[in-house]
């Protein structure tokens, strides 16, 4: 007797109480907008703004050469670390043939705790989309590059310092959202860099 | 009896559904107004030397703080230093009081003040995110945007 | 071994969260008494196996497992032992681990403590809570897993955690704050568990009060506890910024405390039912929003996590479900009960109406300063904006008067009718009283008068008079203060100590940034900051440039202050490091800019008076709210059936 009535419809939708549903939703889909813009833009934000770590490695191919971070300097390039022990390697393999083929950007190799002849004979038999690849047996320039493990690449400009790191497999589509867009950025500032200083010329 | 407590219930009813819209209606009025007066909008350097940026009025300025720019005065706090964003834009920026700690030339700053007419832009704060990556948000997007 | 180890009993708890959402709640569904006590020893499975997935990655910490991603990034061998335990929560998927550690900690705490429960009512509340531990689970599991591995090449040494966070801070701050955060959860199960039953009684209320109150409790301490670290640690001296991610934190305990003050009114007169339904949604979702914006990277905050946009739509997409599924069921099935007894508009439900409208008010300024510019960026699509401290303090201090006054009226008077000229009888006076002191000393000290300041000095003075005066007038009478009353003081005298500490600091401290050589001196309010010498001192993960100040007081030696400016060793962080000299009237505090050349050093001073009273007012908050809980009411309940209405409240309704 002194219990509260249920009410009798155990279903019955008073239109006041949809209010808060209402202005939940509308918040909702707000925040998802805001989201969705923000997502676009997320992939810049792994720009490292560091120079390319020195070094002094012999070349895969020609053993009698020494490669140093020179070799990179002049144009927006990749650099690649893979091994032939990293299964991941051969996933990204194909896109990196792609990207050497096709594309306007030099594609450098660090050859990672590795051996030598074995990675010697790993690019005859999957190719070799590397202008070069330098030989760091003894981790040394992974260390320094901080390297997590392989594959990794980095886009280093022109200046030598490395504005963008991926870590893990450089699918298509890492390479068309990611990737690419770093690359065509650096170019365009590149360009606006050169054009204003033949404006002040 | 019963119905003097109708009346009464009644009359309680009115009053709260009155507080409610009352204060309601302040609140939206009074918080609209707040925020009218107290946001700050963003300009990166090429906004601000395309005139696009208001003077004499608080904004935030972004942008990477160019290496060597950094100068100070002698005696005081006060410094200047030139922002740009990535397509080659300049502008200086002076201040006077303790950079973050995440101040460093060639990283990403956030300053908060006014630009004058003489197209200085007289920071009241400068902010550097706790990130060795960052470069204000606003300005990447700027910059992804194709031109 | 143990990182997999961790990895599969996460898996395991997830399945079991699972079962813990399904099986009781089929129970209560069908009747069926076995399935419905399933629920208490899933609780306990549950809680085991996250115990033991947290307890690995610990022990991954502790044993600098660098093989885990998660490890490497943020931790290293020249880290001291508590900081690398305490690294284990820094980042983002650690802490959501804890956090979903504390969410079955409390579903295990009600799986425990509910004995007084229906056995029914008890399983729903469990399906709702394993529903929410479930969700958790996946997101871990799918978007965050902490155990992931490096394999094989992993890096000799780890990343080392942000110097920011190797703080004392850090290994307190977000277990309590978290403690606080997922608590909320349990008076949302019990919201919803009622609603799906399709009864709106009393008997939830009576369930809920002491669990909202320790959730908020702990809340309390958590943000007290943030607001000091970021004072002596990332602030250069603020304690409040306003930031979005402080915002998350304060604006779950603005409804929790709304939430609180609608449960004592519909518990102790049934009415606002509906009302505090609502309430205890919201808080828990306003929690939910909290993680959704610190994790999603939604927001920029100095204090957001790393974004990762799968995160940020699993977080979105289960916010949407938990609470978009909360509040159909809430328009569904809360329709309002009639009212079941009427009061006075000078009664004690008058204030605290006024107190949930005041405080609902404050949530939705906040929320909307705090979306703003989301919302912005969204209508101009790409527009940027930031809504600043001065928003925030434009619209929350007339908000704060208004809820003071509620606040001194409220404790003085009765339910259903207050004699309004007795009241203000008694208080008026006091009002005086508070307003000569403040107002004598200001003149005594020579201070400057700050009009708004002057007010919350006044408001706080007066509160903190007849919070004081009412303890003394009850603890003279022969019956003792109730364990709920006395909270109920403390609590309300936290808040009011809180605000004089704001309002005294922000009006009088007074501070400078200047260049200073050895041997330089400057005063500030009568203290004299001489600039003694700078030396080198090796930390053990950092070396650090050390300056001694010497400040003294007419001529005395008050202290010496060591700030520091620390260069961390394996991410070569630079961070400042101030040193103060607390006391309960002031602080001094002194911190290093950076080196301007010569021996010639950027430093910045500070007199803060009352700085302290801020912390410690939001430690009596939450102890006050622990007291609260002790109270024989909730013990006598537990031994007696659920009752919807006492005495009182009957005898209302039998003469309708």
């Amino acid at each position: 007797m002194n219990v509260v009535t249920p009410n009798k419809a155990g279903v019955r939708l008073t239109k006041r109480l949809l209010i808060p549903l209402v202005v939940f939703v509308l918040l909702v889909i707000f925040l998802a907008l805001g989201f969705r813009l923000k997502d676009a833009h997320l992939l810049p934000s792994a720009l490292i703004n560091k120079p390319f770590p020195e070094f002094a490695l012999a070349d895969l191919l020609r053993a009698d050469l020494t490669r140093s971070r020179q070799a990179f300097i002049g144009r927006v390039s990749l650099v690649n670390v893979w091994a032939t022990w990293c299964p991941n390697c051969l996933i990204e393999h194909p896109e990196l043939l792609r990207i050497s083929r096709e594309e306007q950007v030099p594609l450098y190799g660090i050859n990672y705790n590795d051996d030598a002849d074995k990675a010697v004979a790993w690019l005859q038999r999957h190719q070799d989309p590397y202008v070069f690849s330098i030989v760091d047996d003894a981790g040394s320039l992974a260390i320094d590059l901080g390297v997590y493990g392989a594959p990794e690449t980095f886009v280093v400009d022109a200046a030598g310092v490395i504005r963008f790191r991926h870590v893990g497999p450089v699918t298509p589509l890492v390479w068309r959202q990611q990737i690419r867009p770093v690359i065509e950025l650096l170019r365009r500032r590149a360009e606006s860099d050169a054009s204003n200083k033949k404006n002040d010329a | 009896m019963k119905f003097g407590r109708m009346k009464a219930q009644r009359r309680n009813r009115v009053m709260l559904v009155c507080l409610i819209l009352l204060s309601t209606g302040a609140a939206v009025a009074f918080a609209l107004l707040a925020l009218n007066q107290n946001i700050n909008l963003f300009y990166t350097p090429t906004q601000i030397v395309a005139g696009k940026a208001p003077e004499n009025k608080l904004i935030r300025a972004g942008g990477m703080v160019v290496a060597g720019s950094l100068v100070r005065s002698g005696t005081g706090l006060d410094l200047r230093f030139i922002i740009s964003d990535l397509r080659a834009a300049e502008v200086e920026v002076r201040y006077a009081g303790i950079l973050p700690d995440l101040f460093r030339e060639g990283q990403g700053v956030i300053a908060h003040g006014k630009l004058q007419d003489d197209g200085v832009f007289y920071a009241e704060e400068i902010l550097a995110k706790h990130d060795e990556n960052y470069m204000p948000p606003e300005l990447l997007q700027e910059e992804s945007q194709p031109e | 071994m143990i990182p997999e180890l961790g990895h599969f009993s996460l898996i395991l708890a997830a399945g079991l969260s699972v079962l813990l959402a399904v099986l009781p709640a089929l129970g209560a569904g069908r009747r069926n008494p076995m399935l419905m006590a399933s629920g208490a020893p899933l609780a306990a499975g549950v809680l085991v196996f996250i115990l033991l997935s947290f307890a690995c990655l610990l022990y991954a910490f502790a044993q600098d497992d660098f093989s885990v991603r998660y490890v490497a990034e943020h931790s290293n061998t020249a880290l001291p032992l508590y900081y690398k335990i305490a690294a284990a929560w820094s980042a983002h998927e650690g802490s959501f681990l804890l956090w979903t550690l504390i969410m079955a900690v409390w579903t295990f705490a009600v799986a425990c403590f509910s004995r007084s429960l229906t056995l029914d009512m008890q399983a729903r509340v469990l399906s709702v809570l394993g529903l929410l531990t479930a969700g958790f689970t996946f997101f871990l599991l799918f978007t965050s897993n902490p155990f992931a591995r490096n394999l094989p090449i992993f890096p000799l040494d780890g990343a080392d955690l942000n110097p920011l966070l190797q703080d004392f801070g850090l290994i307190v701050h977000p277990p309590l704050l978290y403690m606080g955060y997922v608590g909320f959860a349990v008076p949302f199960a019990f919201a919803i568990a009622t609603l799906t039953t399709g009864h709106l009684d009393a008997a939830w209320v009576r369930w809920s009060r002491p669990w909202t109150t320790v959730a908020w409790a702990f809340l309390s301490i958590g943000i007290t506890l943030g607001s000091w670290w970021a004072y002596y640690e990332l602030g250069w001296g603020g304690w409040w910024f306003w930031d979005a991610v402080e915002n998350a934190s304060f604006m779950p305990w603005l409804a929790g405390t709304a939430l609180i003050h609608s449960l004592a009114v519909s518990d102790k007169r049934g009415l606002f039912k509906s009302w505090t339904v609502l309430l205890a949604i919201v808080t828990f979702s306003l929690s939910l929003l909290g993680a959704f914006l610190v994790r999603s990277g939604v927001l920029i905050s100095v204090h957001a996590f790393a974004v990762d946009p799968a995160r940020g739509i699993f977080i979105l997409i289960f916010l949407g479900l938990v609470v978009g599924g909360s509040l159909v069921l809430y328009a569904f099935k809360a329709t309002a009960t009639k009212r079941a007894s009427s009061y006075s508009w000078s009664s004690r439900e008058t204030l605290l109406l006024v107190n949930n409208l005041l405080l609902s008010v404050a949530v939705a300024a906040i929320l909307l300063g705090t979306l703003y510019p989301l919302l912005y960026e969204v209508v101009t699509s790409g527009g940027k904006i930031s809504v600043g401290p001065p928003y925030f303090n434009t619209v929350f201090l007339p908000i704060l008067v208004l809820l003071f006054l509620a606040m001194v009226f409220a404790p003085q008077s009765r339910w259903r009718e207050t004699g309004v000229k007795q009241v203000l009888g008694k208080l008026m006076p006091v009002l005086a009283v508070a307003i000569f002191i403040v107002a004598g000393l200001t003149w005594m000290l020579e201070l400057p008068l700050d009009p708004v300041g002057f007010v919350f000095q006044s408001i706080a003075v007066w509160l903190l008079f007849t919070l004081a005066g009412d303890w003394w007038l009850s603890s003279s009478t022969k019956k003792p203060l109730s364990a709920s009353r006395l909270g109920m003081l403390l609590a309300h005298s936290g808040i009011g100590v809180a605000i004089l500490g704001v309002a005294v600091t922000v009006c009088f401290s007074e501070g400078q940034d200047l260049r200073m050589l050895p041997g330089d001196v400057t005063s500030i309010q009568g203290y004299d900051f001489r600039f003694d010498e700078m030396t080198r001192v090796a930390g053990p993960n950092y070396m650090a440039d050390r300056a001694q100040f010497s400040v003294s007081k007419n001529g005395q030696l008050v202290t010496h202050l060591y700030p520091e400016k620390r260069v961390y060793h394996v991410s070569r962080n630079v961070m400042t490091e101030a040193d103060m000299d607390p006391s309960p009237l002031r602080d001094l505090y002194v911190a290093l800019g950076e080196p301007l050349g010569g021996s010639a050093w950027a430093v910045r001073l500070h007199v803060k008076p009352f700085v302290r009273w801020i912390w410690f007012g939001g430690l009596m908050i939450a102890v006050g709210g622990f007291i609260t809980v002790c109270d024989r009411r909730y013990r006598n309940f537990a031994a007696r059936q659920p009752v919807f209405y006492d005495e009182e409240t009957n005898k209302q309704m039998n003469t309708r």
